[in-house]
């Protein structure tokens, strides 16, 4: 029987790690995501967890280490955020290239200049083009579920990727909720035993992996990454069922809410769609046609269900913690990508908020909601907003 | 007929076809390497092949491993310039979780340990893995051009390091790697030189039987680089430890005060306490071991350079415990 506990985001990281029985673990603790390397050395030390966990001495080094083992053939985890994720930039480009299958939960936290330890989604959002799967938690349950997902989709033949696991700073890494924890035997039925096909390092098939290669060769190992991120795809979906019928939680790459006769849509990831679901039935009760969309998965970037979505509305008020300087934010890009061939397209507006934790209020999204209704009316609109500045201390 | 047992077993991991330079004595250093572990591994474990090797970037990996070739008949990986320690670590890590019995070799250029690679380096040493860390030391960054690493020695010619009106070539002292690894008071430190192989076998024996980490930083010259002529390679090296410009050492468990010197031939006197090594009296002088490399050549223009390049391989062997006569060439 699957058991429920009360737990941080953080927790459920290291309880969904535990379940997936990784035979390596290589962690450096950084805030918010520190609690995740220290249940888990718990977990060893109670024999709990039958793993080696490589203390190491920088984020660097644990991807390096990450990476040698599951170049030798195992199940790998780590977990990080924000500079640390930022140090392990050069790997991640390495570990998705070698097309090794390891899942790093990641406290998603802000970037330095100024340091700041809160949340937005500048972290991972950074990392978007290093061929990496990213899915992004709503709740502290999505956490833990989606890492045992990453897991099935990276290591799956057709994709073999690094998967990224997104949840908020301190909004879930500290908060505690109910989390239901699934049985082991049915994780182990779900995630079977990781068996490599083209990464190991054993002396009696001696291989070579991590070459150079010349311009001949250099662009199809590009594609090959490319391909198995369109792969990916149809696996998370079919990851997805499999999850539902095992485990009873409905994922999908775009989840709807009350979306089928709104105007406008926000769209957004992580905690906030939470936040901002409430918000739209506040809104609905007021007869104001709104809904949400919340991309569970951000990369593989879900442009089939983006088209669709597109269909529905009006408006697309996209709310991102994130910039993209002279762009505005990621899915604003994204999202114009997706839509620009489209016959009927809605327009786009972005929304640049809650940067570096700071609150987002129903007040903030009465701002968004504003600039939004004005592109629905047809009147003069910024396409790119920055809500709830300070304007006082510019 | 009587068949003489070679001294080293003729099986291969670093396999000809690799792209290196004629007279590359990193080379030659990792083909020995290679051979020792497998002689190791077959002795401590009946398994010649009971090894992988994590290597950095550098010239030795961009010349054995270029797609869809490998000159590598083990198992072999390469992540980055400064991480061959790190990724050592988790390669072991899940061989120890495999249950599988053997050894990691981390390769690894005076680059990718004494400069970028230095904190994977110790990292992995304090960690204490299962691993033997091979520093090829060619004393300067190769792949990228020959510009000078912290492993450059004072007064060398490199891309980085020109000699000119305001510049003697590079101006800091050689930076020991294998002092820094010795003070993590690891198992096995050694220095070695391919000009010395049965030396060089015997230590990276040693070093791929103990368990736990060790180190091992081997001289080898690079032909552009040093601008020397390839035939001399050899020669180069062996005038490094006859002139005492590479000490060859071991130290074991940390143990400062017990460090073994080899004796460095070329006529030297080896004077001994108690069967340790306290003062070497070298016959032939540095000079010599400089002429032959053209890295070097403008020092000559300007022999207090050279003087006091003499000063830092005395204060380097004081450091080992050893007073050392460093001669002037003669008039
Ligand atoms: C992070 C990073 N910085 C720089 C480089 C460029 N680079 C590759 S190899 C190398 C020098 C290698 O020097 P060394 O370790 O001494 O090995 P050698 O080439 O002499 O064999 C440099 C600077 C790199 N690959 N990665
Ligand atoms: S450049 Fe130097 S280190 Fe590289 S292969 Fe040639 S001789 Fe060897």
């Amino acid at each position: 029987m699957p058991i429920r506990k009360v737990m941080k985001a953080n927790e459920a990281a290291a309880w969904a790690a535990k379940l997936a029985k990784p035979k390596v673990i290589a962690a450096f603790p950084i805030t918010p995501s520190t609690l995740v390397p220290e249940k888990i050395s718990e977990f060893v030390a109670d024999g709990e967890l039958d793993a080696e966990f490589i203390k190491v001495e920088s984020e660097h080094s644990a991807i390096s280490a990450c990476v040698g083992a599951s170049a030798a053939g195992v199940r790998t985890f780590t977990a990080t955020a924000s500079q640390g994720l930022a140090l392990m930039h050069e790997i991640l480009f390495i570990a998705a290239g070698m097309r090794l299958p390891i899942v790093i939960a990641v406290g998603n936290r802000a970037l330095s200049a100024p340091i700041n330890i809160w949340n937005d989604w500048q972290d991972t959002i950074s990392e978007r083009d290093t061929g990496w799967l990213q899915f992004y938690a709503e709740n502290n349950q999505e956490a833990l579920d989606l890492i045992l997902i990453a897991f099935k989709v990276a290591e799956d033949e057709r994709v073999l990727l690094p998967a990224m696991v997104g949840f908020d700073a301190f909004i879930l890494t500290h908060t505690v909720e109910p989390v239901e924890i699934p049985d082991q035997e049915l994780v182990d039925e779900f995630l079977g035993e990781y068996v490599p096909k083209h990464a190991y390092l054993d002396p009696s098939r001696p291989i070579t992996q991590g070459t150079l290669a010349f311009p001949a060769h250099y662009m199809e190992a590009r594609y090959t990454v490319w391909e198995a991120n369109e792969n990916a795809k149809k696996v998370i979906d079919e990851a997805f069922a499999e999850f539902e019928k095992r485990f009873g939680r409905k994922y999908q790459k775009i989840e709807e809410y009350r979306t089928d006769d709104a105007e406008i849509i926000f769209v957004t990831m992580g905690s906030l769609a939470g936040t901002v679901k409430e918000y739209v039935d506040m809104l609905r009760e007021k007869g104001v046609k709104v809904g949400v969309a919340k991309l569970t998965v951000y990369r593989p970037f879900p442009t089939e269900e983006v088209r669709e979505l597109a269909k529905k509305a009006k408006v697309l008020a996209l709310l991102e913690k994130n910039v993209t300087f002279s762009v505005g934010g990621a899915l604003f890009q994204d999202f114009s990508r997706a839509l620009i061939n489209e016959k009927e397209k809605p327009v786009i507006v972005d929304f640049i908020l809650g940067l570096g934790g700071r609150d987002v209020t129903f007040k903030d999204l009465d701002e968004a909601l504003g600039i939004a209704q004005k592109a629905l009316a047809g009147e003069e609109f910024d396409e790119v907003n920055w809500i709830g500045l300070r304007k006082e201390i510019l | 007929m009587a068949v003489r047992k070679p001294p080293i077993t003729t099986r291969e991991y670093w396999a000809p076809g690799h792209a290196a330079c004629a007279g590359c004595g990193c080379a030659a250093a990792l083909r020995l390497a290679t051979k020792a572990f497998s002689e190791a591994m077959e002795e401590k474990y009946g398994d010649p092949n009971a090894f992988a090797i994590a290597q950095a970037t550098g010239c030795m990996e961009v010349v054995s491993a270029v797609f869809p070739y490998t000159a590598w008949k083990a198992p072999w990986l390469h992540v980055a310039f400064e991480n061959a320690a790190a990724a050592a670590s988790g390669v072991e890590a899940a061989w120890k979780k495999l249950g599988r019995k053997g050894k990691i070799l981390a390769i690894g250029g005076d680059g990718g340990t004494a400069d970028i690679g230095m904190q994977a380096l110790s990292g992995m040493l304090e960690r204490w893995h299962n691993v033997v860390y091979l520093m090829y030391d060619n004393e300067a960054y190769m792949n990228t051009g020959i510009q000078r690493s912290s492993s450059t020695p004072y007064g060398a010619w490199t891309t980085t390091s020109p000699p000119g009106k305001y510049s003697i070539g590079e101006d800091k002292p050689k930076k020991w790697v294998a002092l820094i690894a010795a003070a993590h008071q690891i198992p096995y430190v050694a220095t070695a030189s391919v000009a010395n192989p049965y030396d060089y076998i015997r230590k990276m024996k040693k070093a791929a039987k103990i368990d736990g980490p060790a180190f091992i930083q081997v001289q080898c010259t690079c032909v552009p680089g040093w601008r020397a002529p390839p035939e001399k390679s050899i020669e180069i090296t062996r005038l490094a430890i006859e002139t005492g410009v590479w000490p060859l050492f071991e130290i074991e468990n940390g143990d400062f005060h017990n460090i073994k010197i080899q004796a460095p031939g070329g006529g030297a006197k080896v004077k001994r306490e108690g069967g340790r090594v306290v003062a070497i009296e070298f016959k032939k002088p540095i000079e010599e071991y400089l002429k032959l490399q053209g890295r070097f050549k403008h020092l000559f223009k300007q022999p207090e350079a050279i003087d006091q390049l003499r000063e830092q391989i005395k204060a380097m062997w004081k450091t080992l415990g050893v007073e050392v006569t460093l001669p002037k060439p003669e008039e």
